[in-house]
């Protein structure tokens, strides 16, 4: 069996030292308690702290458990917290690209509609929150795929249907898209699941980076794409939204 | 193809028009471009100050610092000069009443908050006789808490030497909108000392018929007519921005509206016709609906108010009612009973079956208010079994707020006779599809969400720019009005009406919990 990481072992033991007994520890007990030098302990105790698993009192300088510990075991983002965070946003995104707006996240084998934010014209239209999308063609999932590992593996193995002739359906284009959609920040569909319909979608990430869902713009071709190209603007507007979402997420989360 | 397909990323073209909301919690100040949406925003919160149960404070000196500081600071964020806007108009917290010194712009006592609950033994003996109602006819009003005039009698009686230095004609009345805009136009030097009509029709002075204060009401709660503001219309212009710290930035700007933040809303939600009908929901919720030139008696317990003014145009009035336990309630399954992390997972454990499993909750936390108004109500949670889990209770929370919306509704269409068509929606809760559906499924109308959250400081910035013609007509802001969300009904008629004959009941076991002398 291969040896153990020394260090790993170690934080793991601070770790238990912190959470039974004392609540606060100073740097000379931890170290003296493990049998560590100074420099040693401190060192993984700096680094345990940068990642929120340990806090330290500002007043007497001892040591203690971090929130992130808690929020390892209770880390899901209830959709509804993500949607509330959401909204001045992507009410924001329709007014700005003059299309609806759609924020999906991962559900079974595709995208469920969380929000749905109505083109700002006068046009009836139908709330589409609940709906299913499929992840490997639309905007919305080919982002999921393509920025969360299980969106990605549920891709891989479901069966991708052809709804247009513009789908990508074989295993080598399709993570060719995905790597496309990683390097650029974001993805399109155009036609490629809707005759007539394109869209632009980007990664929403919680405080941790961890990928917790999609926002995009859904349209007319000849409005989004005009002429094959996804207009930048557009794009810009997308990305800017997923990105002030995230910052709201990050920011405040707790 | 239209402006809103070409506009692309964020791209504001001047001019503009500023918006500040003096609220109970915080002041804000929003820039609005031509279209309706927001180019900038400030917001800075002021103390609570609770000098007793019941009794709530602000320090006006803290808001007006406060109100500077938000108004520069949206102007910088927008990166723009004065000659870029073209109006302010101010909404802000309703009833919240303030005197001041005249000489000095001095105020001699905190602000007293709306929820201030000090006055209630003054109103109970106001009413003399003829109880609550006696001087609704002219004022639309119960004599409750809440409003104005009595506030004022209550300061002019507590305050050492006030009463002497009010009637050698020293001291200022104003709700927060004439604070503030006495201070933008000068303060000291010459400040305008104003109010509009919504704000003067929730003093219980003002004759909501003649849009004059009443001088025998007047005279009757015990308010010098000499400390009273000069009533205007909602929109027009007030005066200038002069002197002081936005002297300096905003100089010579006009000040050109004000409306309590409620009418603010249904401005901002474009409810110009007569049957239109907004509900905002915060922790609280206030519903209004305009009634056209007819100031309507309510026998359902409901308030009569003046919507808004436009000018030199006729005034508009309103009905409202409003529920006092709605969003309060998912917090409180939140932090009083820990069934929920956040207000939003109550729409995850909502969901997780189909119905209240039998379940309403019935939140009268401190009694009934419209249409009912017990205060003997309390709180009860009816028709529990041993199959009710919390996700039923949390669907039952949820239905509670949708119950109380129809309460109102029918309310205001047996006063009004106008049925309503479809509600207009805003506040936080709307996040909450759930609660929207239900809401459209217990109305049997359309719930419609428009795409700018900020209704408030937008209908202050609606009748600012009308004021300045930055706008043409009601017709042009109609125009701006986009729909973001609409829910339609998904119910049948029988199990509506089955559903609320139990709401009903569960309504009616609330009644009478307290005994006469608790109460």
């Amino acid at each position: 069996m291969a040896r153990n990481i020394q260090s790993l072992e170690r934080a793991a033991a601070m770790l238990r030292l912190l959470a039974g007994g004392e609540r606060r520890l100073g740097l000379s007990d931890i170290a003296s308690a493990l049998g560590l030098a100074k420099g040693t302990a401190h060192g993984i105790l700096r680094t345990l702290q940068a990642e929120g698993f340990v806090e330290q009192d500002a007043a007497s300088g001892r040591y203690q458990l971090g929130a992130e510990l808690l929020r390892l075991g209770n880390s899901y983002l209830d959709v509804h917290e993500l949607r509330a965070r959401a909204l001045v946003w992507t009410d924001d995104l329709a007014r700005s690209s003059g299309e609806s707006v759609y924020l999906g996240v991962l559900h079974q084998q595709g995208v469920l509609i969380v929000h749905h934010v109505f083109r700002p014209d006068d046009s009836r239209q139908v709330l589409e929150v609940g709906a299913m999308q499929p992840l490997h063609s639309t905007a919305l999932g080919k982002v999921l795929a393509a920025y969360d590992p299980v969106a990605h593996s549920e891709a891989l193995e479901a069966e991708r249907t052809a709804f247009t002739d513009r789908t990508t359906c074989d295993t080598a284009s399709f993570e060719a898209v995905l790597d496309l959609t990683r390097a650029r920040g974001y993805a399109t569909d155009a036609e490629e699941t809707w005759e007539g319909i394109a869209s632009v979608a980007a990664p929403i990430h919680d405080r941790r980076r961890m990928p917790v869902g999609a926002v995009g713009i859904t349209g007319a071709v000849e409005r989004v794409c005009p002429s094959g190209e996804m207009r930048s603007e557009l794009i810009a507007a997308v990305r800017d939204c997923a990105r002030a979402v995230s910052r709201d997420l990050g920011a405040s989360r707790f | 193809m239209t402006d809103a397909h070409t506009a692309g990323a964020q791209s504001h073209d001047g001019p503009f028009i500023a918006a500040i909301d003096q609220g109970t919690t915080s002041s804000r100040c929003i820039v609005f471009d031509r279209d309706g949406r927001i180019v900038s925003v400030d917001q800075k919160e002021h103390e609570q100050i609770f000098p007793k149960p019941g009794w709530v404070e602000h320090n006006a000196t803290e808001i007006w610092t406060n109100v500077e500081e938000v108004v520069a600071g949206a102007i910088s964020k927008a990166g723009i000069t004065r000659d870029d806007i073209k109006a302010i108009g101010i909404t802000n917290q309703r009833e919240t009443t303030l005197l001041w010194d005249k000489n000095t712009g001095e105020p001699v006592y905190n602000a007293i908050v709306w929820q201030d609950t000090r006055t209630d033994a003054l109103c109970k003996e106001l009413g003399r006789n003829v109880g609550q109602d006696r001087f609704r006819r002219e004022t639309g009003l119960p004599l409750a808490s809440y409003f104005a005039g009595p506030k004022a009698r209550w300061l002019l009686d507590n305050v050492e030497g006030l009463r002497e230095r009010a009637e050698a004609g020293d001291i200022l009345f104003g709700t927060m909108d004439s604070w503030v805009i006495w201070n933008l136009t000068g303060g000291v030097n010459g400040g305008r000392h104003v109010t509009d009509v919504t704000n003067a029709s929730r003093t219980m002075l003002m004759n909501l018929h003649t849009m004059e204060w009443d001088e025998r009401i007047a005279e009757s709660i015990g308010v010098p007519m000499g400390i009273l503001p000069e009533i205007r219309s909602s929109a027009e212009v007030y005066g200038e921005v002069t002197g002081g710290k936005l002297g300096d930035i905003l100089g010579g700007i006009p000040v050109a509206s004000a409306l309590g933040d409620q009418q603010a809303a249904l401005f901002g939600q474009t409810c110009f016709e007569e049957g239109e009908a907004k509900s905002t929901y915060g922790t609280g919720t206030f519903m209004l609906m305009n009634t056209g030139e007819k100031a309507i008696n309510s026998y359902s317990g409901l308030l009569t108010t003046v919507g808004y003014q436009i000018g030199d145009k006729k005034p508009v009035y309103a009905l409202e009612g409003s529920i006092a336990v709605t969003g309060s309630l998912v917090q409180w399954m939140r932090d009083q009973m820990g069934l929920i992390n956040s207000a939003a997972e109550i729409e995850t454990l909502a969901s997780s079956v189909d119905d209240n499993g039998g379940a309403y909750f019935v939140p009268a936390f401190s009694g009934l208010f419209a249409p009912y108004w017990r205060s003997d109500a309390r709180g009860v949670i009816a028709g529990l079994t041993r199959y009710v889990t919390k996700a039923h209770i949390a669907r039952a929370v949820l239905e509670a707020t949708a119950w109380q919306t129809r309460e109102i509704t029918d309310a205001m269409t047996k006063d009004s006779g106008v049925e309503l068509a479809a509600l207009k929606v805003d506040g936080g809760m709307t996040s909450n599809n759930l609660l929207m559906q239900t809401l459209s499924n217990f109305l049997d109308a359309p719930v419609v969400r428009p795409m700018v959250a900020e209704t408030t400081c937008l209908g202050a910035a609606y009748a600012a720019g009308l004021a300045v013609g930055f706008w043409s007509s009601t017709d042009d802001l109609r125009a701006n009005w986009r729909r973001a969300a609409e829910w339609t009904p998904h119910m049948d008629a029988d199990t509506r009406a089955r559903e609320y004959k139990n709401w009903l009941k569960a309504v009616e076991r609330t009644m009478g919990w307290l005994e006469d002398d608790e109460s």
